[in-house]
């Protein structure tokens, strides 16, 4: 711990008050993933001697209003004034934060809940022994707040006491404070983000900029897996603006004093493209694959009573295409490699292995790596890649100048890694009264982990993990192809697999002649948070009542530690449809802010229903056949619907909120489509043709 | 390559860069001001909005050429102080998330509001269904519009008084 203050006090200089605390290993992912990912990140508060308190945020902001959201419960414990809350974001440093600096599997708030909470309430401690000493009085006649330590005779601001404590022995298991006093958590604090985000002020990786850069973009090859053949770089050369021309491992960089004339430079390269073995991949082909492998029997997953029983069968086969993330802001990074040090700038999800993959190009040490963290234009799972970080060190590396790569949305489309396209053959009986007794499940998607020859536990989440209790289920899973690149989209195998599992269960009801909610009711008697959001959506969307001409539909999932269940209200008009409202209600736990929660549960569903109803990578030739906005659409102001969330009341640990909303929403749309036509969806994107 | 003049949030500026050079690659590269973003580049999200001569432009297609002569302002040179009725109703609201489109959000608002000083719905729908927000702010957007409208009401009539 001692040596974590002098690091920290090197750093930041003197005259301030650090506080370090270990986090424990983070079981929730490590179980989720079936992967052990050992976590022991740190948090630091810093008092200054003019009482400006800066808390350092290991976790990145790509929008979810982390920053905020940490800052609140530090602040709570350390009972500072809010108003002179600041922050900046940490440098990767495996000593103070573990090996593992990331943003994935919505683990922000519930890996650090526990202990910016210890962080706090131990700064606050040691600040209150600075004072017991300073005036020779029992640390437990003094008391904290807003920044001031009260005693019965005088009070002091921390700052002027910052210095002492931080001299102070740091005291163990200091406790924290009763949920019931409470000031700062459970509010909606003003996000910490929001001024520089309305005044252009905030620096997102973009927008990053060091003396003497080049600004380079990077031809890939169009083929999956593809390679470089030739070049011939004359005619890039010869465009204004353009300053060299270099190969990297895959594909050819070309640097100019702006980004628009390397980007016209590199429309002028000419390459020869070994296009390898994916140069006749097409989605049809990808399908019939997938098609195939439904018909044989795969690793059995969970299995439990007997797959053959019930009376009435059903089969049903369902489909999910791949997606892109697209990010609002395209993939970026401005490297600086030097003989003896490398610099990054970079919107990332993973600090840690932009660290690492820089450490690895480079031949450096890591700690001969350092990583500035920069606001992230959204993530969704795509900046936990670390690609782009990797180009632009090499290119810097090949140039010896400091190098900012910028990917063209065009890239960003065509290049994945894709939320993977999956495939499902389910099967469900039905007992003599109607009611499902049984589901079977063989589930086709390739492997998030890649090597591992058993059931890939992120493929089959979302059906694996059911909240329905079917007294006789059977998953089955094979491993699809994995030529078309692909990795973690906002809320993963769930984004496909819960609209597989609800769409084919509201078929269950339907085949039994039951209302929706009933059958899901009945089914969760044994899961009193799931029923109780499935309820509370119900109740508030007024299920059974929507107007005439409207129909509604009704989801739930149980994923990232939360709990969430939609009721989607559509019309149809003139064969088209219009998703009018969506109704939300969340379980996550004890909620810190409750408009950050909102609006990640609103912006969760749009992301959800832009894949819903317009969401579809198609390939052909081994290539991506979208590129932009035009042929890979985005929802638009003129199709929201009006949302209403409501978050249930709760004592427990915070759960997940980023990805909560993201699954319920198609499988809500696509049954309240059955509802108002007869017609089952059962592929996306939603097509009524 | 000829020296083009124009502009910015009240300066004049003079860069040397090719004539067909898009507006938001000098403000971004040339003139480091980098509130105004790169989205897509052929005009589809918005996110590189900025006005000029007061209408509404995307940058992204706006060759350099093209505002010679004339006065452009970015997100930068909206307020002097992030003041604008668009600026206090996002802050009110909380309305970014990753807050990577609100630049072009809120310049495609400004604009909208020095036409339309009391917008419908379906004039927000209108002006505002170029600009794409993949957090899916939409809703606090119109919200925040809302009430940017009633701001700058508000001011209007605190200055008439």
């Amino acid at each position: 711990m001692s040596a974590l203050l002098t690091r920290r006090k090197l750093l930041w200089g003197t005259g301030g008050l650090a506080v370090a605390v270990w986090l424990p290993k983070l079981t929730t992912m490590a179980q989720r993933t079936r992967t052990p990912l050992p976590l022991k990140p740190s948090a630091y508060i810093h008092i200054g001697p003019d009482d400006a308190v800066t808390f350092v945020i290991v976790k990145g902001e790509m929008g979810q209003g982390i920053v905020t959201a940490l800052s609140q419960v530090l602040a709570e414990e350390l009972d500072c004034d809010w108003s002179k809350v600041r922050t900046e974001f940490a440098p990767v440093d495996p000593a103070a934060y573990g090996p593992m600096q990331g943003v994935y599997g919505s683990t922000s708030m519930r890996t650090m809940w526990t202990p910016m909470r210890k962080a706090g309430a131990t700064a606050r401690m040691m600040l209150v022994q600075a004072a017991a000493q300073k005036w020779n009085v029992d640390a437990a006649q003094l008391r904290t707040e807003n920044g001031f330590v009260i005693g019965p005779v005088a009070r002091a601001a921390y700052g002027s006491l910052a210095d002492a404590a931080m001299r102070l022995p740091v005291p163990e298991n200091v406790p924290v404070k009763d949920p019931k006093t409470f000031r700062l958590i459970g509010t909606s604090a003003k996000r910490l983000d929001t001024r520089g985000k309305v005044s252009g002020g905030t620096k997102f990786g973009i927008d990053a900029k060091v003396p003497g850069m080049l600004y380079a973009v990077t031809q890939r090859c169009p083929v999956f897996g593809g390679k470089v053949a030739s070049f011939d770089a004359a005619k890039a050369k010869a465009v204004p603006g353009v300053k060299e021309v270099v190969q990297i491992s895959n594909g050819v960089a070309v640097l100019a004093d702006n980004t628009w004339s390397a980007m016209q430079g590199r429309r002028a390269l000419s390459i020869q493209w070994d296009e390898g073995a994916n140069a006749n991949l097409s989605s049809a082909s990808i399908r019939s694959a997938m098609a195939a492998l439904a018909e044989k029997p795969g690793m059995v997953g969970r299995s439990s009573g007997d797959a053959a029983a019930g009376a009435t069968k059903l089969e049903a086969v369902y489909e999910a295409p791949f997606l892109a993330h697209a990010c609002m802001e395209p993939l970026n990074c401005t490297a600086h490699v030097r003989a003896d040090s490398c610099e990054i700038w970079a919107s990332t999800q993973m600090q840690s292995g932009a660290r690492q993959t820089a450490a690895q190009i480079t031949g450096l040490k890591p700690d001969q790596v350092r990583v500035n963290s920069m606001f992230m234009g959204g993530g969704f799972g795509r900046r936990g890649g670390v690609d782009f970080i990797g180009e632009a060190v090499e290119i810097s590396k090949a140039v010896g100048v400091p190098v900012k790569l910028t990917w063209m949305r065009e890239d960003d489309i065509q290049n994945g890694p894709f939320r993977p396209a999956a495939y499902v053959k389910f099967g469900g009986a039905l007992d003599a009264d109607g009611w499902p007794v049984a589901l079977t499940a063989r589930v086709i998607c390739p492997s998030f982990f890649g090597g591992g020859d058993g059931v890939d536990g992120i493929a089959v989440e979302g059906i694996e993990d059911l909240a329905y209790a079917f007294p006789n289920f059977h998953l089955e899973y094979h491993k699809a192809d994995g030529a078309v690149p692909t990795s973690f989209w906002r809320s993963v195998g769930y984004s496909q697999n819960t609209f597989f599992a609800e769409s084919f269960l509201d078929e269950l009801a339907a085949a039994g002649g039951k209302d929706p909610l009933a059958v899901r009711r009945r089914m969760l008697q044994n899961s009193p948070r799931a029923l109780a959001v499935l309820n509370l959506a119900a109740e508030k969307a007024g299920w059974g009542q929507s107007p005439q001409g409207r129909f509604q539909g009704i989801a739930l999932v149980n994923n990232i530690g939360s709990f969430t269940a939609q009721v989607a209200e559509v019309e149809m008009r003139n064969g088209k449809l219009r998703v009018q409202r969506v109704v939300c209600a969340i379980d996550c736990g004890r909620v810190v802010n409750p408009a950050i929660v909102k609006q990640q549960i609103e912006g969760g569903i749009v992301f959800g229903l832009t894949a819903a109803l317009k969401g579809a990578i198609t390939i052909d030739k081994g290539r991506a056949q979208q590129g932009n906005f035009d042929r890979y659409e985005m929802l638009r102001i003129d199709e929201m619907p009006k949302i209403e969330v409501h978050i249930l009341n709760s004592e427990a640990d915070p759960g997940g909120v980023g990805e909560a909303s993201v699954p319920p929403i198609a499988p809500a749309v696509a049954n309240a489509i059955f509802a108002a036509t007869g017609k089952r969806l059962r592929s996306l994107p939603i097509s009524l043709a | 390559m000829a020296g083009v003049t124009f502009v910015v949030n009240g300066r004049r500026e003079t860069v040397n860069v090719p004539a067909e050079m898009p507006l938001l690659w000098v403000l971004r590269d040339t003139l480091n001001l980098t509130g105004t973003k790169y989205g897509c580049g052929i005009s589809l999200c918005g996110a590189c909005t900025v006005h000029v001569d007061g209408h509404p432009a995307r940058a992204c297609i706006t060759p350099i050429a093209s505002v010679s002569g004339k006065s452009v302002t970015t997100i930068e040179g909206l307020s002097a102080d992030v003041t604008h009725p668009v600026q206090r109703a996002w802050i009110e609201e909380d309305v970014p998330q990753c807050g990577y489109c609100q630049s072009g959000q809120i310049m495609s608002a400004a604009s909208l509001l020095t036409k339309t000083s009391h917008p419908t719905d379906a004039d927000i729908d209108e002006a505002m269904r170029g600009n794409i927000c993949r957090c899916g702010t939409y809703n606090q957007i119109r919200k925040a519009l809302h009430r940017a409208a009633q701001i700058q009401a508000e001011t209007k009539a605190a200055v008439q008084a």
